[in-house]
């Protein structure tokens, strides 16, 4: 009988896990793991890189794609960029806020502040089609969760940029990936060496600029992962303690029953 | 299935005290001084273990009901006066109630510090509810039962409640009627000669 | 609870209480005082995990309705509020997600326990009939939460699952537009879902108080299906089994924490981290895991109304188990060919599965059909020839007797 429960458990359970690495596959190149600094039991974000990926996402990503789900005072809460909250009142007032009505009904522009969402590029759906060609760039705040893969995928997205292979023949507007399902994606390669100039430093490589965005766009998707793994590790190593002592409870209150 | 549960239940209580009764168990103590104690205290170890879990995931399915981080973050706002001339007031809205910004002119704030201590209910003096006379900044909510007083009104000149009559003067402090509190000032401060922050 | 209540009320309080609402008594006969059969082995413990499964859900699930919006235009916004602004949103909402996936993970090893030591039999068909009712319930209630995040595979899931309806011939249609409130998935939809999803945990709590009943009348079955035939055969609930129900259950939590912290959207789709949108339609519409094996078996039948009868009867078949297994022996540890086929149906069971989340088309539909005739051949005519052919082994004459050789063996146990 324990053989057949190890073989049904662990059966039911691999199952479950299964299914999501078996769906994903398809057409698409299989993207390759990036030993990012959020993974495994103990993953945080590296703050350094946080901020970089800040700089990307707003000097390039920004102009085309929302944000909605941050808020500029998420900027400094624990666990993220950590940026001070004098800098990022700072952050907030460098951008314009559509505010009101006012007294007289009209709505009016103001400095953003930390309480205020980062600002949409385009008024809405409509007007984002219109100025991509037809393709909406989709929200970014929760894209490494939205996309199988998660961050591993849009890294490869963001570095896999080639020539189209010979024979396939490119709409205009549309380029090559071999990442995207179907290997056509509206999005031009969005990162060039040196394209952003970081202040700390780093060299502005395509595939550093790709590894601190994805890991900004990680923290936005995910920005309770410090928390919830240190929690996490808290609760394991409670109850793996909390199990020896209900296993010897339960030896003792048996020992005379067997 | 009927009356076996009793005689089990004394097994079991035999068993427990360890008080040597059958055979079987003899031999266990003999070779087992400290059983009991050692028992109880690994039952009791695993008790408190069992606590200590309920008491940690109580904790957040309390928490979760304070205020979000939403709302934390709008716990303090910056208001523009500029626009704001002698006699007139605002009204904006702090943590989701309403508070009363007043230009007063110098009738009132002379109204205000005219009142001796002794006649107020809730004694206070006016240059300790506005340090700066010119600018009363109170929560709009009277402390009677939380209704929104009326603004120039009352016996006194100041806010009038028209829930249950309660009058406050130019200083917003209870004069007449059930409410047992002056208007509440918030924490605040200017931080420039046009601007304050409230919270 | 049959016989006689051990129960002796020793202060005054519980005196004057047992005289007018024996709610003490009752708590004392059907948890602590309750006669079980000492040989339960550590497959029985999923009964005592599955209550904490529903009492996880209904409170976890409670909160997250205090900070939820069931509005089209909200409900995605609203769960991310909860998963970045509410305190301790993000570990209470993926506490309700997984414990979802944990609740029919149990459930399904309950069930599976159920036929493999065949608890279904006389005298505890009603008890199975209220656990399949359960069961149910249960898949009602998880169908309808997966879409209160109103991403992209809840409205596709709703707009897949309600237009099954469509099928029932003449008023199929109706019946699909009465469930929307609309012509397609849309607000009323979502909020009367998320009205049903809040109801269905307390229903299903009110059948789980009777299938306790059910169980405390006949009492537990056991490892080796035979009958408790005297009090040599039990030990009281409290502490024996109380202590064991326990450890699992934590060891239990163990797994259940892996997930809710280190892998919390490894058993969700990815898609429904994005907004629901009317107009674009998913690649691959996937229901949960624990839907599959059925999914597969709606698809494995070429025609609308065929594969959804198909479906619903893969499960209502289960409502007639006790009367398809002819054999008078209850424990598959005595039926040496039952034992066999036992696997073989669980292997079974999960290569449906693995089909259903596969794309229906190729070789997966082929493999697809076959499974699913196997799937309603074992319970059609597995079950019953075995009853009549299979030589079962000899049964011990009780409990105890059928305990004592393993103690020698393995005294842990």
């Amino acid at each position: 009988m324990n053989r057949l429960s190890a073989l049904v458990f662990s059966a039911l359970l691999s199952a479950g896990l299964s299914i999501t690495g078996a769906e994903a596959a398809g057409d698409a190149k299989h993207p390759e793991a990036i030993d990012w600094s959020f993974k495994g039991l103990f993953g945080t974000y590296d703050r350094d890189s946080l901020r970089r990926g800040y700089k990307v996402y707003t000097e390039v990503c920004a102009s085309c794609h929302s944000m909605n789900q941050l808020r500029f005072r998420n900027l400094s809460q624990p666990g993220g960029p950590e940026f001070t909250a004098p800098e990022v009142k700072a952050i907030a007032a460098g951008f314009i806020v559509e505010d009101g009505p006012d007294d007289y009904g009209d709505m009016f522009d103001r400095p953003g502040l930390p309480k205020d969402g980062f600002v949409n590029p385009f008024p809405n759906v409509q007007a984002a089609r219109a100025a991509n060609g037809g393709a909406y760039p989709p929200d970014l705040s929760l894209i490494t969760k939205a996309r199988s893969g998660g961050p591993d995928y849009i890294y490869a997205l963001l570095t896999g940029y080639e020539d189209p292979p010979a024979g396939m023949k490119m709409r205009d507007g549309l380029y090559y990936n071999p990442y995207m399902a179907g290997g056509k994606i509206a999005m031009a390669a969005p990162l060039l060496e040196e394209l952003v100039e970081y202040t700390d430093g780093s060299a502005a490589s395509v595939e550093q600029m790709s590894y601190d965005v994805v890991t900004f766009l990680n923290w936005a998707a995910e920005p309770e992962l410090e928390e919830r793994k240190q929690t996490g590790f808290m609760v394991l190593i409670y109850l793996t303690v909390f199990a020896g002592l209900l296993f010897f409870s339960m030896r003792r209150i048996w020992a005379d029953k067997h | 299935m009927c009356r076996i549960g009793l005689q089990n239940r004394l097994e079991a209580r035999v068993s427990d005290t360890n008080t040597t009764g059958n055979g079987t168990t003899e031999t266990k103590t003999a070779s087992h001084e400290g059983e009991p104690n050692r028992r109880a205290f690994l039952h009791l170890t695993t008790g408190a273990f069992a606590a200590i879990g309920v008491a940690n995931v109580a904790w957040p399915l309390i928490d979760q009901m304070n205020p979000d981080a939403s709302m934390r973050a709008l716990a303090s706002i910056e208001v523009d006066l500029d626009a704001v001339e002698v006699g007139q007031s605002l009204t904006i809205t702090w943590r989701g109630k309403p508070v009363f910004i007043r230009r007063r002119t110098q009738d009132e704030i002379r109204d205000a510090k005219n009142v001796s201590l002794d006649a107020l209910p809730d004694p206070e003096a006016d240059k300790s509810r506005a340090e700066n006379p010119e600018w009363l900044v109170m929560v709009g909510v009277c402390t009677h039962l939380g209704c929104v007083p009326l603004g120039q009104a009352g016996e006194f000149n100041g806010w009038f409640c028209p829930c249950h009559g309660s009058h406050y003067d130019t200083s917003g402090r209870i004069r007449k009627g059930p409410a047992p509190k002056n208007l509440e000032i918030p924490p605040y401060q200017f931080v420039s000669d046009s601007r304050i922050k409230i919270g | 609870m049959s016989g006689e209540s051990t129960y002796q009320p020793n202060n005054g309080f519980t005196k004057w209480m047992d005289t007018r609402l024996p709610l003490l008594r009752l708590a004392h006969d059907s948890f602590v005082d309750y006669p079980t059969p000492k040989n339960l082995n550590y497959w029985w413990t999923f009964g005592g995990i599955l209550t904490f499964c529903l009492v996880t859900q209904i409170i976890t699930g409670i909160i997250l309705a205090m900070h939820y919006t069931p509005h089209v235009d909200h409900a995605f916004n609203s769960v991310e509020h909860i998963m970045r602004n509410v305190n301790h949103g993000w570990l209470i909402r993926y506490i309700h997600a997984n414990g979802a996936s944990m609740f029919f993970l149990a459930v399904y090893i309950h069930i599976f326990r159920g036929m493999y030591y065949g608890s279904y039999k006389a005298p505890r068909e009603v008890l199975w009939i209220l656990g399949v009712i359960i069961y149910l319930l249960m898949m009602a209630a998880a169908f309808m939460g997966y879409v209160l995040p109103w991403g992209q595979m809840s409205l596709w899931g709703a707009t897949v699952i309600t237009n099954l309806f469509g099928a029932i011939p003449l008023v199929g249609d109706s019946i699909a537009t009465w469930l929307w409130g609309g012509f397609s998935v849309d607000n009323p939809t979502l909020n009367r879902f998320f009205s049903l999803h809040y109801l269905i945990p307390f229903l299903i709590f009110g059948v789980v108080i009777l299938h306790i009943w059910a169980l405390h009348v006949p009492g537990n079955n056991n490892p080796v299906g035979i009958s408790v035939k005297s009090e040599q055969d039990t030990v009281p609930f409290h502490p024996y089994y109380t202590v064991k129900d326990g450890f699992a259950l934590v060891v239990f939590m163990i797994l259940f924490s892996y997930f809710v912290f280190f892998a919390p959207n490894v058993l969700g789709h990815a898609d429904n981290y994005i907004p629901a949108n009317p107009l674009v339609t998913p690649a691959h519409i996937v229901p949960e895991w624990y839907l599959l094996p059925f999914y597969a078996i709606l698809r494995a039948v070429p025609d609308k109304l065929g594969g959804v009868i198909a479906m619903v009867g893969a499960i209502f078949i289960l409502f007639v188990l006790p009367w398809l297994d002819t054999s008078k022996i209850r424990s598959a540890r005595y039926r040496p060919l039952f034992k066999q086929f036992f696997l073989i149906f669980v292997v079974n069971c999960l290569v449906l599965g693995y089909l259903g989340a596969m794309p229906a088309e190729g070789v997966y539909i082929t493999l697809a059909r076959i499974s699913t005739i196997y799937y309603f051949a074992h319970f059609l005519i597995i079950l019953p020839l075995l009853g009549l052919v299979e030589k079962p082994r000899e049964i011990p004459e009780s409990i105890s007797a059928s305990i004592l050789p393993e103690t020698a063996a393995s005294p842990a146990e």
